[in-house]
């Protein structure tokens, strides 16, 4: 698309380097842990060693006589309050501090308040706990035998370990189409726990000024309404009131999931600010948060194909177990329990389909939220690619023209999917032949199958993946009832300069120069003398903040919108001061002129000034705006991703070889940006592919505690990414966006995980769990008899 | 807890602290000189955040005790920019989209500073190597690169 502004103008299409740079790059950035207050104090948390155990006391006699440390804090101490538990947002309880058992490894038994950050660190280690353990569930199909402890002993009629049981389609008509299909294929597969791990951990600085009853919370939160209203919610009878509680989220260090939630150390240090009157700092380090954070996926499903013969797809089905740790604390809309994992049916034209899953409480730390996707589409994703090529696999056909047969027609949209969306867009095939293009896919099968014969191990790996992003219009789509609008508050001051404030909050993907230039792009004010202001709830309008790509599919619709109604009321004063009538005048980027004479015409700077010094008659002076925008539907970016792997016959490793991108996310407003983002997403999703897992041994013992053994990739491991575009602007969204922060580590996994399956597959191999160590394909190697 | 008085020199000007034998350098600059620039990312010297320069080295300030640096010249993020003028890696960070969260920004920078000194024309494959302890989590990598080749082709032509 061809920018219709100036590079002054910095509208949408326009590559402009980011405002919030230089900042950031002077070391000027303000993050949680930079913010110093008056007479601040500091809270550190003692964690349970055992994954379930009775505690049977908590000794603080010898913490309390640490020098500088003031108070341990309890789950008794919160139970005066009735604070010690809360509610998740997926309406199950949490424990804030627990005042019987603790339910994992690493779970909060108790905060130390000092006057340093080391002192606090001392305390901890000072209080003593008895413990008692009790059995451990870990594996969550053993947690649904009968004879499995019941972990919620505190919900009185809880009889099992099972959470929810949710189901989307036809059951009985996908029955049919597999009885009658001529192929089927099944495949187990297992999404493992992960962790976002971003680089800035989690943390707050709670200030309670007694005098004035205000609760002032600075937190690394991508959701700061939401939180508001909820700690109203849980402490609205302790005197917690809504407008009194600001919470303010300042620049964010990396979020992609793990900063939605309510974490117990966020509100226990309200508590102890509260208590004391004093500010309370809480920084957690990285253990804790990869030990006790919420993690993502932990999905074991099972997907199925039916199909004809000639490669149509005819029917799917998929089952799946998600362990969901001691409770369920995901972050999905609240009408979702499996979040949107009901795109599984993908970007093919599937006409029988069902999907269920099952929630399940075991003894690890509770989640489900994202990694960088919205609800469960990765999981989705990575099911419906991984098992297409199964089926390929299965029918001697090459996986890109099997995909090419199934892929839902460009005529067809919008395309009503068999388990109920409605796709807005899409052109399937062409992203598909660009990726084949730009990678020379025929010429690396040839040298495929050269290298096969001379016993080297190559393999090409393709995932054509179509995301669900944008939520959520409000007839399905809320956090415990409250609506997934979004929103822009939109002042135009005299001289033609503006602020914008929205309802979402940044976390490094750039909205302080995106919706800047969403604003320039409707007003033609440059994008440089737009202000974008989010994350305090005393200033910014009330949205539901920045996850599963949304911001641009909402709050940027509701910028554009808030934009356009200024542009409406710009009108009115235009033609006061031209003289003209309303329906003479046309708009061109960044002035109205008359129509037939476009000498005579008022810039939007010049109207600005009049609707603060000469506004017409009977109209209300300013010029600013409000929308909420409630999207009529979601939307649904695409791409088709080609990866090429060598793989090391002696060490087992897997080395990307190239990878190239094709990402449709609709209309773009930064490129440059928008690259970025796909960059970031492609490394975020070559990690569970190849490097990231947190598992648990019998006894939940965590096994990837800390960056020892949790590995992020390095430059080292992260190829030079190749990404390129097609546009298929989304119908329904003012701008024609879809949303892009997400689609990479979505798409990226299965074309990863088939490249390599494809590299063994002439030895037999069908299928590997990700994440694909070396470990793991060096045994599949020694197993087939070709290791070095 | 014994205290020692130490005398740093942190982007040319000279600092006297006391301080405790454990305290660590990152601390220092952070809670006591308040130079935030320098971010903590993990306690395991893994994720680079905390990276600065001792005497021109980079080395990573979680790991370093503050009571080490006595007597040392320490550059940090914030003594980059030289009389209003950004260092050519922080225009080549800002100018290729190098960052985005802006976390591990000062880190990547300083060890690309100090790469950029031992080596005036890196390869893509050296300038990975260089910042494999360096995490970033937002950006993949690419963007990284390009920074650092624009600033080793803009310091190539300030020599």
């Amino acid at each position: 698309m061809q920018p219709r502004t100036t590079p002054e103008v910095g509208g949408m299409g326009h590559s402009m380097k980011r405002k919030e740079d230089p900042r950031f790059i002077r070391g000027k950035g303000n993050y949680v842990d930079d913010i110093v207050l008056p007479g601040m104090l500091w809270m550190d948390i003692v964690r349970s060693p055992f994954a379930h155990a009775k505690i049977k006391s908590i000794n603080t006699e010898k913490a309390l006589k640490v020098p500088g440390v003031l108070a341990v804090i309890t789950g008794e101490t919160l139970a005066k309050y009735n604070l010690h538990w809360m509610p998740t947002l997926m309406s199950d309880t949490q424990m804030v501090l627990p005042t019987e058992k603790v339910m994992y490894q690493a779970q909060e038994v108790a905060a130390v308040i000092a006057t340093s950050r080391y002192a606090a660190a001392d305390g901890v280690d000072a209080v003593e706990v008895d413990y008692e353990p009790l059995p451990v569930v870990v594996d969550p199909f053993k947690a649904l035998e009968p004879n499995a402890p019941v972990l919620r002993t505190d919900k009185k009629d809880k009889k099992d370990n099972r959470i929810f049981h949710w189901e989307a389609g036809d059951r009985a008509g996908t029955e049919k189409a597999f009885a009658e299909a001529e192929v089927t294929v099944k495949q187990d597969l297992y999404i493992p726990r992960i962790h976002v791990a971003s680089i800035e951990t989690c943390g707050c600085i709670a200030d309670f000024d007694r005098v004035n009853g205000k609760l002032t919370v600075y937190m690394t939160t991508q959701a700061p309404h939401a939180i508001r209203t909820v700690f109203a919610l849980v402490a609205g009878h302790v005197g917690l009131s809504e407008e009194r509680i600001r919470i303010v989220s300042p620049d964010i260090g990396g979020g992609f999931g793990g900063k939605v939630p309510v974490y117990p150390g966020y509100v226990i240090a309200v508590a102890a600010s509260v208590v004391i009157g004093k500010p309370v700092k809480w920084i957690e380090d990285r253990m804790e948060n990869l030990q006790a954070d919420s993690f993502a996926r932990d999905y074991h499903i099972t997907a199925e194909l039916a199909a004809k013969k000639d490669g149509t797809i005819t029917a799917l089905r998929m089952k799946t177990l998600a362990d969901h740790g001691y409770t369920d604390a995901a972050a999905n809309p609240s009408k979702f329990p499996a979040g949107l994992f009901s795109i599984c049916t993908g970007s093919y034209d599937v006409k029988k389909a069902f999907v269920e899953v099952d929630g399940v409480y075991t003894n690890k730390p509770p989640g489900g939220i994202a990694y960088r996707c919205s609800f469960r589409v990765t999981e989705a994703v990575h099911a419906i690619e991984r098992v297409t090529d199964v089926l390929a696999q299965q029918l001697k056909m090459d996986p890109a023209e099997l995909r090419m047969k199934n892929f839902i027609p460009k005529e067809k949209f919008p395309y009503k999917s068999a388990l109920g969306w409605e796709y807005d867009s899409g052109d399937y095939p062409a992203a598909l032949r660009l990726a084949m293009d730009k990678i020379g896919y025929h010429a690396l099968r040839k040298e495929q199958a050269e290298k096969r014969a001379r016993g080297e191990l190559m393999g090409i790996g393709i995932s054509s993946f179509t995301e669900i992003l944008g939520a959520g219009p409000s007839k399905q789509f809320d956090i415990l009832g409250i609506k997934m609008f979004d929103s822009c508050e939109l002042r135009i001051h005299p001289t033609g300069k503006a602020i914008a404030r929205f309802g979402t909050k940044s976390q490094g993907q750039g909205h302080e120069t995106t919706y800047a230039q969403i604003i320039a792009e409707e007003l033609g004010i440059p994008a440089s003398a737009v202000q974008v202001e989010e994350g305090d709830t005393d200033t910014a309008p009330y949205g539901l903040g920045t996850y599963a790509s949304r911001s641009t599919p909402v709050a940027g619709a509701a910028g554009a919108l808030a934009a356009r109604k200024i542009r409406e009321k710009a009108k009115k004063i235009a033609a006061h001061l031209l003289e003209a009538s309303e329906e003479d005048l046309v708009w061109e980027t960044g002035k109205f002129s008359v129509k037939g004479a476009p000498s005579r015409s008022k810039t939007i700077q010049e109207i600005a000034f009049a609707a603060y010094t000469n506004h017409p008659p009977g109209m209300e002076a300013g010029l600013e705006a409000v929308n909420y925008y409630d999207p009529p539907n979601l939307t649904f970016p695409f791409g088709s991703y080609i990866c090429v792997v060598d793989i090391d016959r002696g060490t087992g490793m897997v080395k990307i070889r190239r990878f190239v991108a094709v990402d449709d996310c609709g209309n773009i407003i930064n490129p440059m940006i928008v690259d970025g983002q796909i960059h970031g997403g492609l490394t975020m999703g070559m990690a569970p592919a190849l490097l990231e897992e947190i598992s648990y041994d019998e006894n939940g013992n965590i096994q990837g505690g800390s960056f020892m053994d949790y590995l992020l990739p390095t430059a080292v491991e992260s190829p030079s990414w190749e990404t390129y575009k097609t546009v298929t602007p989304s119908p329904h969204h003012p701008l024609g966006a879809k949303g892009v922060g997400e689609s990479a580590t979505v798409g990226a996994p299965p074309a990863i995980a088939n490249a390599v399956v494809d590299a063994l597959a002439h030895l037999g191999v069908k299928h590997v769990d990700i994440p694909i160590t070396p470990e793991k394909v060096w045994r599949i190697l020694k197993e087939k008899g070709v290791a070095e | 807890m014994a205290t020692h008085d130490i005398r740093v020199t942190v982007n040319g000007t000279a600092y006297d602290a006391q301080v405790e034998s454990r305290l660590l350098l990152v601390h220092l600059l952070r809670d006591q000189l308040r130079l935030t620039g320098t971010h903590i990312g993990c306690d395991t010297t893994h994720c680079g955040a905390c990276t600065v320069l001792l005497d021109g080295q980079p080395v990573k300030s979680c790991t370093v005790l503050a009571v080490q640096a006595d007597g040392r010249q320490i550059s940090t993020v914030e003594g980059l920019e030289k009389d209003g003028k950004l260092h050519p890696l922080q225009e080549g960070f800002w100018e290729k989209h190098g960052l985005q969260c802006g976390y591990c920004t000062p880190g990547m920078l300083m060890t690309t500073c100090a790469l950029l000194t031992r080596s005036k024309n890196p390869s893509e494959a050296e300038i990975r190597e260089a910042i494999s302890g360096n995490l970033c989590r937002c950006t993949g990598y690419n963007n990284i690169v390009k920074a650092v080749q624009f600033a080793a082709e803009r310091l190539g032509k300030e020599a």
